[in-house]
């Protein structure tokens, strides 16, 4: 727990140096939210309609930057080899990694959404269920990234490969998260599109940790 | 039976080449096994078996008769310093070397002032590490032996970018390291001069 909670510590400390790396993501989630009335048409009917799609979509696609250096740059000045010989399972570790992550790339998106809602017209009555859907799917996004990310984690340019391997993998968390948004901004029940993102996101923590521990241990043993 | 790090029949390939074919040694405790080998000839590879971190092909390492897979404390009794320094350049030495603190599994009682005077890291303790110098992010990396309780160490070119001082502080960490019955593998070019403790070689890619 010590060393987990050092490595929460750590890559806080990171970010907090390097607040660029904050930063982009969410300025580029404003940037495409803020892009899509000025490209469609600023009418608020219109603009109510799109923007629990545009809202997600935005997110998806803010949430892949960042993703591809989760592992990077510890893989590349060797502080994973020193966590994998550290006292903490490899896949504590990594789950660790995927949540401070989060924190600080997923977290800023679900902040900010009700804002942009709000300029896109979203009902404030449904701001609960927004900000709810998009904080289990920003989760289950970070989780899917970081598959990703340990598997391309040996390759030199592994810009474009990343989110070609990880956004059809999204497509089953934006159907339902959209769609959970969509429907609370009508005055509908969205439980079940809620439910559906929660088991998605307790079957990624539960599955993700070793798929990741495996690809990272696999890139390491060469 | 007595603690000590075994190699039986040890292949390993990577890609086309076979870097080891067959390769057996045994270190007992308070013994100093040094690598050589030209460039390429897989001595990275090889301390990265024996740390357990790198593939191996066929054969089986062995720590106190048990092979490595199977020694669930293994890592806790292992100090790895590879090729790259594992330290964060946003980072200070003093960070650094407190976060590796924190995920040394036994680690010794010393502290981190300790542990910069030592090394003569004092003057840059507060530094972030990508404004030192190559040399004082080797001795950054050297604090790792210091913090823990490593019985063996795994020490891959130790002595690469460390001035003259700095050569002869590893010496002396690793007579005093190997003096209380600790083991060491090291892969250098240098000479090492050891007082009283006899140096083992192994060279490598000679087939």
């Amino acid at each position: 727990m010590r060393a987990l909670a050092a490595l929460v510590r750590r890559d806080l400390r990171l970010c907090f140096r390097r607040p660029g790396e904050v930063a982009t993501p969410v300025l580029f989630f404003v940037m495409v939210a803020v892009l899509f009335p000025l490209g469609l048409s600023p009418q608020p009917e219109l603009l109510a309609v799109v923007a629990p799609g545009v809202l997600w979509v935005a997110a998806l696609l803010a949430g892949l930057i960042g993703q591809e250096s989760l592992f990077k740059s510890d893989y590349e000045d060797g502080s994973l080899e020193q966590l994998l010989l550290g006292p903490a399972a490899l896949e504590l570790v990594v789950l660790t990694r995927i949540f401070t992550h989060w924190l600080t790339t997923g977290l800023p998106l679900v902040i900010l959404s009700p804002f942009l809602g709000l300029m896109l017209d979203y009902p404030v009555q449904a701001f609960g269920t927004l900000v709810l859907s998009l904080m289990l799917g920003t989760l289950i996004l970070s989780l899917l990234g970081a598959v990703g990310a340990a598997l391309t984690v040996g390759l030199r340019q592994s810009g474009m490969l990343l989110p070609i391997l990880v956004l059809p993998l999204a497509v089953p968390v934006l159907i339902f998260g959209a769609q959970g948004a969509a429907q609370a901004a009508r005055g509908e029940d969205a439980a079940a599109a809620l439910y559906l993102l929660g088991a998605l996101l307790v079957l990624g923590v539960t599955l993700v940790p070793f798929a990741v521990a495996g690809a990272l241990r696999i890139s390491l043993e060469s | 039976m007595k603690l000590g790090l075994s190699a039986h029949g040890v292949t390993i390939w990577r890609g086309d080449r076979c870097l080891a074919r067959g390769l057996s040694f045994e270190l007992g405790e308070g013994e100093v096994l040094q690598l050589v080998g030209p460039n390429g000839s897989g001595k990275t590879s090889l301390m990265r078996v024996l740390a357990g971190i790198g593939r191996l092909d066929e054969g089986e390492v062995r720590w106190g008769g048990i092979p490595i897979r199977a020694c669930l404390d293994y890592h806790a009794t292992l100090a790895y310093l590879g090729h790259s320094n594992a330290l964060k350049n946003h980072l200070t030495t003093r960070e650094n070397i407190y976060f590796y603190h924190s995920i040394t599994a036994n680690s010794s009682e010393i502290t981190a002032d300790e542990i910069l005077s030592r090394l003569e890291l004092k003057p840059v303790a507060d530094r972030p590490c990508g404004l030192l110098s190559m040399g004082q992010r080797r001795r950054a990396a050297l604090a790792r032996l210091l913090i823990g309780r490593a019985r063996l160490w795994i020490l891959d070119e130790p002595l690469s970018s460390l001035d003259a001082e700095g050569v002869a502080q590893v010496a002396a960490l690793l007579m005093e390291h190997v003096r209380a019955g600790g083991l060491a593998v090291i892969a250098t070019h240098q000479v090492l001069q050891l007082d009283g403790v006899p140096v083992r070689r192994l060279e490598l890619g000679g087939n």
